[in-house]
């Protein structure tokens, strides 16, 4: 039985302690869409949807968190750019902004004003106001290493990454100055703690080394000025390999995926990085609600043990296609098997 | 002396090492092609190009085109391919090698006149995503190997694709993918196929696909590369059995 209010659980566990249960973070925005009977188009399209939306999805999950997190595209937006939308999924982000080196001096970091900025903003600050101190509510930024993924295409990315150090660096100053000031208004606007996402910095996207000289040392820059404690995700991408690395970088969690051991991940670990994650958020759209049961059990075993673990997805958000029956499992497994002390592990 | 001994192994391994790269930048005949393989994966994963392209020069004068690509180039993409898979290798040098290989092969081709045999019309494209790469990589790799490669392009419809492969009359079509929506979206796809182009078959690849194994299955599709090779491999095979 629950004896902490979220925050009390969600901060417990990030300090590496065991709280009254496993804290979980059901990252999920689309959903809402669902509960208010909307296309995801309209959904995002006003903040008091997704404000409404995410009470919803709280009281029904009994979640451990607020995620005012519209979609990833809303930065390239605020950047002058499309997102494209689609019925069943997040939006894509649109043709890039970036097609020449030239375009890296032309383009200039939004302003805070974006009208797609204040209604993100606008979202944080009805959920904060609606936690009053008792929920988490976590607010979400985009690398500056990785947004050019969606500013001038992954190919694109690649090419200045390997090929053109100078206008790569040029790009990662004016990227830095947007995620700062974007984190920081967030951080104003209350949020508890400020998703880092970033998945090119995983292993699985670029070299370790290649990383060391250029992820690792725009996240030290960033996450330092940041006025919010920061949570790195790699979106599903690799982390055994940086795990020092991003150690260094300063953030106090990781959101790790599912390729990787979870034990092993929990045992380098320890103390020192709290673990998000790792449930399949592909393959749970075809779960049964006895597979979640034995997920989450899994999970829990391997990661539980000491705190410093929020039971999540392994990608940072979960698909639109997930029925509610087996988040709802999910959620009943960690009232099962998430109480601490976890005596139940051998 | 202690010191000497450790002096002595090393002289001794560094003047060994010399002498073969001598050896070898005078022409010799018996350029070995899995170890010129293995360099190659070197060059590939350290993406140095000058290296790759050097290497590249060398075995112009001792082995025929088919030889190098097959034999050298193909082996050192299919084992970066395997590496990726494993969690070895980023993908940021999976592209990286592609791309210099496409370049080698260029080359191959002027300097040799090495052509590749054609099964089969093959095409690529990304279905509603506008995520590229995916598709720019096994592009990449079935030019490298020769193919002949209709790139159909990214954020199709099922229809605008299912309508480029019925006017073609294609014979393989390999749809990759990164979003979920996009993945799923292949079922329909399949059903149109199967209706308007029935001997088209279709090879999935991405991340979706990998995540959930059943994927492939579900959607309908013939065949799931987890990897740009691994899906040359399945292609090739398809051909070869006239499938």
């Amino acid at each position: 039985m629950d004896t902490m209010t979220s925050m009390d659980r969600v901060m417990a566990s990030l300090s590496h302690k065991e709280p009254d249960r496993v804290p979980v973070f059901l990252l999920l925005t689309m959903h809402g869409a669902k509960e208010l009977g909307m296309s995801i188009k309209d959904y995002f399209s006003d903040a008091k949807n997704v404000i409404e939306g995410q009470k919803i999805i709280h009281a029904k999950y009994r979640n451990d968190c607020l995620n005012p997190f519209f979609y990833a595209a809303t930065e390239i937006q605020a950047w002058g750019g499309d997102a494209i939308f689609i019925d069943d999924g997040p939006p894509n982000a649109g043709a890039p902004i970036i097609r020449t080196t030239e375009d890296i001096d032309d383009i200039q970091p939004p302003d805070m004003d974006h009208p797609i900025l204040r209604m993100g903003l606008e979202a944080i600050e009805g959920l904060v106001d609606h936690a009053d101190g008792q929920i988490p509510v976590i607010g979400t930024v985009l690398s500056p290493f990785s947004v050019p993924v969606m500013q001038m295409g992954f190919e694109g990315y690649l090419n200045l990454m390997y090929e053109d150090q100078d206008s790569f660096w040029r790009l990662m100053r004016k990227n830095e100055e947007f995620c700062v000031k974007w984190g920081n208004e967030q951080a104003k606007a209350g949020v508890t703690a400020v998703a880092y996402f970033d998945p090119l910095a995983s292993s699985s996207m670029t070299t370790p080394d290649q990383y060391r000289l250029t992820g690792m040392k725009v996240a030290e820059r960033v996450i330092s000025r940041m006025d919010a404690p920061t949570a790195t995700h790699l979106a599903s991408g690799r982390a055994l390999p940086i795990i020092e690395d991003i150690v260094s970088t300063g953030t106090g969690a990781l959101g790790v995926c599912t390729l990787e051991d979870l034990a092993e991940l929990k045992r380098v670990c320890k103390g020192r990085l709290s673990l998000l994650g790792n449930l399949n958020g592909i393959e749970m759209r075809r779960w049964t609600a006895q597979q979640a049961e034995e997920k989450v059990k899994d999970c829990i075993m391997k990661a539980g043990p000491g705190g410093g673990f929020i039971l999540s997805d392994n990608h940072g958000e979960i698909p639109f296609q997930v029925s509610d029956e087996v988040l709802l499992a999910i959620r009943d497994a960690v009232d099962k098997w998430g109480e601490y002390p976890l005596d139940w592990i051998v | 002396m202690v010191e000497s001994l450790s002096d002595f192994v090393y002289k001794t391994l560094t003047t060994l090492r010399i002498n073969f790269m001598i050896s070898r930048m005078k022409g010799h005949k018996t350029l070995d092609l899995t170890e010129a393989a293995m360099d190659l994966e070197g060059y590939f994963l350290a993406v140095d190009k000058p290296s790759a392209f050097a290497l590249l020069d060398r075995l112009t004068d001792t082995s025929t085109g088919t030889e190098i690509v097959d034999d050298v180039i193909m082996p050192a993409l299919e084992s970066i391919g395997d590496r990726w898979e494993k969690g070895q290798v980023s993908l940021s040098q999976v592209y990286m090698s592609g791309k210099i290989a496409e370049a080698m092969v260029d080359k191959v081709i002027l300097s040799t006149g090495h052509q590749a045999d054609s099964g089969g019309s093959v095409a690529v494209a990304v279905l509603e995503d506008h995520h590229n790469l995916g598709k720019r990589i096994l592009a990449s790799v079935l030019s490298t190997s020769g193919m002949q490669v209709m790139d159909y392009g990214h954020a199709l419809s099922v229809d605008e694709l299912v309508s480029m492969v019925e006017r073609d009359g294609v014979d393989y079509l390999m749809i990759s993918t990164l979003m979920l929506p996009a993945a799923l979206r292949v079922k329909d796809a399949m059903i149109q196929i199967k209706e308007r182009s029935p001997h088209t078959k279709v090879i999935v690849g991405g991340a979706p696909y990998i995540f959930d194994p059943a994927l492939g299955e579900e959607v309908g599709a013939h065949a799931v590369g987890r990897t740009a090779t691994e899906s040359l491999n399945i292609l090739k095979r398809m051909m070869r059995e006239g499938a």
